[in-house]
């Protein structure tokens, strides 16, 4: 199939990739730009395990071209972190709540709390549980991922505005 | 004859409640890359020059091969290899999962030659350098079939004149244990209870579908890849006609497992496509290809009928259980063994009569699934328990009050119980943490409250003489080097490790670096299956640092100018002794580790150590049903309140408790972590997941359609932790790995029927199946009042 150029901007940084009609955002940011917390699940939509943030909006990258990408800002697990690869706190409550096991979906999991914590008022239990079904976990039981999210959301209300987004 | 050896503790080492280490829950290494994205999965990997790997899978679940074409699949730009079956060396696996003792000898092919026995049997493979033109060649391979007679469930396959799955007949093994005389003692009971419960096809679906790469390296087939069981190296050098020596695997930290990835799955494919390319390759199986094809937990037909004393007391239990084997046999062997030796549960019954049989069908092949056929059976035993309960006006705690197993009893394979059974006390703390009945939510609305109590065997099989290796190396700046095949499915199984030697030798975790999971560089820990790795592996680094530390003691002791017994290893230092009743080292001159290794080393003192650890030994009579089973097992016990909505057959989840006794938690959070895990899996297997196979041919191949709980589906699961300190794996600890999947079904099933007076006796609970128990009661009430 035919190549074709798209400048795609990735945690802030732009990236000319050369890929086919065919190559989802996924494909793409794992296989081409080594982002490797961006993870094959299902490639239906369902898991999460491929959620990035596109113009701060959590989507699955397995459903979208790559060629769609361009023009938009993508997010992934990284762009939360500091430069040095410092936690993000959101990720820092995840290690202290044990909300990680096999750890797969770990970084859908994050970008989606991320993205429901940032919209402002503090989330209740039960909304954290909404927010969160479109990403699957077969480990945890989902107890300590929600337990994480809780406790970032309150330190998150408590300090202010969390830390935004790499843009 | 059994064998037991225990690692004896060195003085000086911190006992009772004095852990430093063990028993908290300290979040570090493969933990701390997994929150930051990075750790490297088995799909997160690339060679230059590397393929794309494909498998071509038949398309009829029962059918004479007439040809295969494979022209214009090999004629397609950017495909580097076609493969069949004549390209395969040794193209006949035989695995004898239960050691050879019973079963029929049965060889698999690796690629389908005459005929293929299961829909998405493997019948080809691609290699090509894009994954595109790899999916793409996989569909111009041409086969043509000759559908063959099939046979699709237990039944069928058992009926006179089945058509054969394998030549050698359909029941691949038959396990029968009995003790004394279960039908005069059923004939003399006062009350006698019967039931058929059955359950489903159910897939593992961890996050991570299978995948590697495999490579050649110095003329060694090495293959890295997500697998519970580096030890099938010796397999894949026997498919491809090498010696062992000439295949590594490698496992990477696994997205999950659940015993799905304890059999082989992409392992031989990625091996033949790298060995005939000479290039790397990369294989994933997609979703729906894992949700096709992947081995599944078997479905069982399991008959009960069980006798009791007006009083509650069983005295006989008479259980027949038929398994699903599929196409093949892999591991069912074994599992309709831990269904047979655990089919009594946690109770002391005297008169047993069990007879367990793997049937093979045209379904795909079932295997390892956490719970491993000891959990099937827990739907069937805790069912009798509540309908013994009902018919004789006891309470279901009472029935079970007067039933429970205890140390030093007598199990049905003639095995005294060695360890302390704190199944009761599980029973009220799991009940405690339910509080006050809950109430209905509105008309047409029932509650009701369950329990399911269970014990599930941890080790493998004690006629297999199982033993773990591990090597430790104090290094000459006083961090440590652990050394482990053992394979990390994501429980923190390599963590652990850290957490115990860090406990024996006082090096700080970040300290500790530990190297798991590789055939050729690691002493073999044996897989990660059957709830065995921190019993075996746990034991082997324990000893490792005992006997390393009892090593390099006396060269301290001689600096110290005290005995080696008085030693204290703390905080990256050897302290010469503890200040009574301080309960720290506070004496201000010690030895760093450092110093210690620097001095060893000038001493000759080798400062690193290799340990084997062997668990107990023995034998088990097949014919008679006689032996040594299980090494030991974890007792628990699930209390749930759910809500039945009459007028839809819904069943809501509302409360949801676990307490087991898991000996000692080395990690706390971990074994909660387990647990909640463990019991949502459960919640998946009761309520929603079925692959719903017709005529071989699966219906739920869509993540969408095979419905795994998500976040919203159920409740917290709370969990109480017992540690009795009586189990046989490190400190005293039992494994927890499987134990907590086995309780859901048993205990939904039994709130279901508090709710609405019907015990569901189908696996999953639909709402379907709810509501035509519903209507089966209103008729049977009107047929009364007629």
């Amino acid at each position: 199939m035919t190549k074709r150029k798209v400048l795609l901007a990735v945690n802030g940084r732009g990236h000319e990739v050369w890929v086919t009609p065919s190559d989802s955002l996924l494909d793409i940011l794992h296989d081409e730009l080594g982002l490797a917390e961006v993870r094959y699940g299902c490639g239906e939509g369902v898991c999460g395990t491929c959620t990035v943030l596109l113009d701060g909006e959590p989507v699955n990258g397995c459903l979208m071209l790559a060629v769609q990408a361009e023009g938009h800002q993508v997010t992934t697990m990284l762009g939360l972190m500091g430069a040095d690869g410092s936690m993000h706190p959101l990720q820092a409550c995840f290690l202290r709540r044990g909300a990680s096991q096999c750890g797969f979906c770990t970084p859908g999991m994050v970008l989606t709390a991320f993205d429901l914590v940032r919209r402002g008022r503090r989330p209740t239990r039960e909304e954290i549980r909404y927010a969160l079904i479109g990403s699957l976990c077969r480990c945890t039981g989902y107890t300590k991922i929600i337990d994480a999210i809780e406790e970032y959301a309150a330190l998150a209300g408590s300090q202010g505005a969390p830390d935004g987004v790499t843009r | 004859m059994t064998v037991v050896q225990q690692p004896q503790p060195v003085r000086g080492e911190q006992q009772g409640a004095g852990y430093r280490v063990v028993g908290t829950s300290p979040a570090h290494h493969d933990f701390v890359d997994k929150v930051k994205g990075s750790l490297h999965y088995a799909a997160d990997w690339r060679l230059p020059g590397m393929l794309h790997g494909r498998v071509v899978r038949g398309q009829r679940p029962s059918a004479r091969i007439l040809s295969i074409d494979v022209t214009q699949a090999s004629a397609l730009p950017g495909v580097v290899a076609v493969i069949t079956a004549a390209d395969v060396p040794n193209n006949r696996i035989v695995e004898l999962a239960s050691g050879g003792l019973a079963e029929l000898e049965v060889a698999m092919p690796v690629l389908a030659t005459e005929r293929v026995r299961y829909l998405g049997e493997p019948v080809a493979l691609i290699a090509a350098v894009t994954q595109q033109i790899a999916d793409e060649a996989a569909e111009l391979v041409v086969v043509e079939y000759d559908d063959l007679p099939g046979v699709f469930d237990v039944h069928a396959a058992l009926a006179d004149g089945a058509p054969l799955v394998h030549e050698a007949g359909n029941t691949l093994v038959t396990w029968e244990i009995h003790s004394g005389d279960t039908t005069t003692a059923l004939a003399a009971s006062d009350v006698v209870v019967e039931g058929e419960y059955t359950s489903q096809h159910v897939e593992h679906a961890y996050l991570e579908p299978e995948a590697g790469v495999g490579w050649l390296e110095n003329g060694v087939v090495t293959l890295r890849v997500s697998t519970q069981v580096i030890e099938h190296a010796a397999t894949i050098a026997k498919i491809l006609g090498l010696p062992a020596s000439k295949v590594r695997v490698i496992a990477a930290y696994m997205g999950g497992g659940f015993g799905g990835k304890e059999d082989m799955t992409v392992e031989p494919y990625l091996a033949l496509l790298a060995w005939h390319t000479r290039r790397p390759v990369r294989m994933i199986w997609d979703r729906q290809e894992s949700l096709l094809a992947s081995t599944k937990r078997h479905p069982f037909i399991m008959r009960y009928r069980t006798g009791a004393r007006s009083d509650g007391t069983i005295t006989a239990q008479q259980v027949e259980i038929l398994g699903d084997a599929g196409a093949y046999p892999y591991l069912s062997p074994r599992v309709l063994f831990a269904g047979a030796a655990l089919a009594c549960g946690p109770y002391r019954v005297a008169n047993v009569s069990v007879v367990a049989r793997a049937i093979f069908t045209n379904n795909m092949p079932t295997s390892a699934f956490r719970g491993f056929g000891a959990m099937q059976v827990v739907f069937g035993y805790e069912s009798q328990m509540d309908l013994i309960a009902e018919l004789l006006g006891l309470s279901r705690t009472q029935v079970r009050e007067c039933n429970f197993l205890a140390k030093g009893d007598l199990l049905p394979t003639g095995e005294r119980l060695a360890t302390r059974v704190e199944v009761r006390q599980s029973m009220h703390r799991a009940l405690a943490m339910l509080g006050e009945p809950s109430t209905p939510s509105g008309r047409g609305k029932r509650v009701g409250r369950g329990i399911g109590c269970n014990r599930h065997p941890y080790g493998r099989t004690i006629w297999f003489r199982d033993r773990a290796s591990a090597w430790l190396s104090l290094q000459a700046d006083g961090t440590l080097l652990i050394r482990s095949g053992i394979t990390d499915l994501g429980a923190g199984q390599a963590a652990s490790l850290c957490q115990i030697a860090a406990e024996v030798l006082g090096v700080a975790l970040d300290d500790i670096s530990i190297y798991i999971g590789d055939s050729a560089l690691n002493p073999p820990a044996g897989g990660t299956f059957a709830t065995r790795q921190l019993f075996m592996s746990g034991n082997a680094v324990l000893n490792a640092a005992r006997e390393l530390r009892e090593r390099i003691a006396p060269v301290a002791a001689e600096l110290l100018g005290v005995p080696a017994g008085q030693l204290v290893f703390d905080d990256g230092r050897v302290w010469p002794g503890r200040t009574p009743g301080s309960g720290g080292a506070t004496d201000s001159v010690s030895l760093t580790l450092a110093e210690l290794a620097a001095s060893c080393e000038r001493r000759g003192v080798h400062t690193s150590h290799l340990s084997i650890w062997r668990a107990e030994s023995g034998s088990f009579n097949p014919r008679t049903g006689q032996g040594d089973s299980f090494p030991d097992y974890t007792y628990g016990t699930h209390a749930a309140d759910v809500e039945v909505d009459v007028e839809t057959g819904q069943v809501t989840v509302l409360r949801y408790a676990a307490c087991h006794d898991v000996g000692r938690a080395i990690n706390p959070m971990r074994v909660e972590g387990q647990i909640q895990g463990g019991a949502m899996q459960g919640l998946g297997y009761a309520l929603t997941e079925d692959l719903g196979i017709k005529d071989g041919y699966v219906q739920s191949t869509l993540f969408s359609s095979y419905l795994i709980p998500n976040s919203y589906d159920f409740p917290d699961v709370q969990t109480d932790i017992i540690e009795s300190g009586e189990g046989k794996g490190p400190l005293g600890a039992r494994g927890i790995g499987e134990p907590p999947i086995g309780n859901v079904a048993a205990t939904i099933a039994s709130a279901i029927q508090d709710a609405i007076g019907v015990r569901p006796t189908q696996l999953p609970m639909t709402p379907e199946r709810v509501l035509a128990m519903l209507d089966e009661q209103s008729r049977a009430e009107a047929e009364d009042q007629a």
